[in-house]
């Protein structure tokens, strides 16, 4: 379950990094790859282990005003992260 | 951006490049699949020669980074290659037996910027290891190092080659990556090429102990609750009726570079009675885009039948080239593995005789049964 006054940040077995080739940012790990959606990439580059979810939620919101309420899509997404261990 | 018409439009750039950094090796496993013919020391590319492959796979779009061999710790020269890779953007792969790999180097690694390591281990029984590796004090060196590799930091894959010789002992293996706090452990049968091909009688395990293995891997996973290594089974083939979807098709996202500059689609395919364009004397974009050899079984037209107008080639390619010509003379012809081959008893009579061997006696890997078995065919 993900708690919204939380930070969490790229779990150390993944390196998260844009790839140009593939314009795409993309979480490696041994001997593997998953290349992630706009949005995933945009949420994952902002943990860094002390923004909290909360406030990532806020700049997320600030950048893409257009965007619809943006917690409960981002919160869902860092729940199947979570449980994927690509995030803790 | 490619220009419009050029054959980058409708090729994938490689994602992933090995470097098979040298065929040199302090261990003579039976089950490896580099090449029957180990080739000449000296002929191994200079530094500079990495280098220039890792800044033009790269540029190519390039990502995964694989530094195998033989033993890719004998080359005085990869912590400087790695730190080339790092800074490059690579995420670094180095697969090693860990012979070699002090305290000092692996550091310097470290240092270097090295990713992750892969620790190949014959068995969890120090005898069995041992005696597969063909070296005294094998197993306790591995792990100890093993233990150095994740005192430093590193995500750490162990590989066991899964054989007649060791697939009874798979729940001490288990027990031992657990215990040594493995990420990864992939528990693979060899793939017969190369050595493995050799000895395939006396390696591959019978249908039953691989389903009964299979059970007890599913037994350890499900008590995991998430917690512990993640255990990967490779089943062999030839158990198979559908190929695998070697390399995910031939030239589509592997790039494989041997000791001697050869560019291949595989690191296997230095067996294919063909001529491979070397990195010494053409850049790595032409070589991916233009060889003759990089386009040979590229796509789906070269497909003869029953590929050709098979529903499920876009799955599994036509499986592999090499297992193709192996078994059945022809590097075009579907992969026998499949039911759909006119060539499909092979593997069956291939899974027979390795069923019935009783005799455990393996070739070993080393320079001088390479050179005999290159002098007869000669």
């Amino acid at each position: 379950m993900i708690q919204e006054n939380q930070a969490y940040q790229v779990h150390k077995l993944f390196r998260l990094q844009y790839e140009p080739a593939q314009n795409a940012w993309v979480l490696l790990y041994p001997e593997g790859m998953i290349k992630l959606s706009e949005s995933a990439g945009e949420i994952l580059r902002l943990l860094d282990g002390e923004r909290t979810v909360a406030q990532m939620i806020a700049e997320l919101q600030a950048r893409f005003p257009q965007a619809d309420t943006l917690t409960e899509d981002v919160t869902e997404f860092l729940g199947e992260a979570h449980a994927k261990k690509w995030i803790c | 951006m490619p220009k419009s018409g050029s054959a980058e439009n409708s090729i994938n750039p490689p994602l992933w490049l090995l470097l098979e950094l040298t065929y040199r090796c302090p261990l003579s496993c039976p089950y490896c699949a580099n090449p029957v013919d180990l080739g000449d020391p000296a002929d191994e590319l200079s530094t500079e020669d990495w280098l220039k492959v890792l800044e033009q796979a790269r540029a190519m779009g390039a990502v995964q980074l694989g530094l195998s061999g033989g033993e890719p710790l004998l080359r005085k020269d990869l912590e400087v290659i790695v730190a080339k890779a790092r800074e490059l953007g690579f995420y670094t792969n180095l697969i090693t037996s860990g012979i070699g790999l002090t305290n000092k180097r692996l550091k310097a690694l470290k240092d270097a910027g090295l990713d992750h390591i892969q620790v190949s281990f014959q068995s969890a029984d120090p005898d069995t290891n041992d005696a597969i590796a063909g070296k005294r004090k094998a197993f306790e060196t591995k792990q100890e190092l093993a233990r150095q590799v994740k005192a430093h930091g590193f995500p750490m894959v162990l590989n066991f080659v899964i054989s007649k010789q060791n697939i009874e002992n798979i729940d001490a293996i288990m027990q031992l990556s657990q215990s040594l706090e493995a990420d990864y452990v992939e528990l693979a049968t060899a793939q017969y090429y190369g050595w493995a091909l050799q000895n395939r009688d006396q390696l591959m395990p019978t249908l039953e102990q691989v389903r009964t293995a299979e059970a007890q891997v599913n037994a350890v996973r499900d008590s995991q609750n998430g917690v512990g290594p993640r255990f990967i089974f490779v089943t062999p083939d030839y158990y198979e009726t559908r190929p695998k979807a070697c390399m995910s098709g031939w030239g589509n996202i592997f790039l494989s570079v041997a000791p001697d500059g050869r560019a291949m689609p595989c690191h296997s395919a230095a067996l294919l009675p063909l001529s491979f364009p070397n990195v010494r004397d053409s850049n790595l974009k032409s070589i991916w885009y233009e060889s003759e050899l990089f386009n040979k079984y590229r796509g789906f037209d070269w497909m003869p039948e029953p590929c050709r107008s098979c529903d499920e080639k876009e799955k599994d390619f036509g499986g592999c080239r090499c297992q193709a010509l192996l078994l059945t003379g022809d590097a075009a012809n579907a992969d026998p593995v499949c039911d759909k081959s006119p060539h499909h008893h092979k593997i069956v009579s291939a899974a027979e005789s390795a069923a019935a061997c009783r005799n455990g006696e393996t070739l070993a890997r080393t320079v001088q049964n390479s050179q005999i078995i290159m002098q007869t065919r000669v």
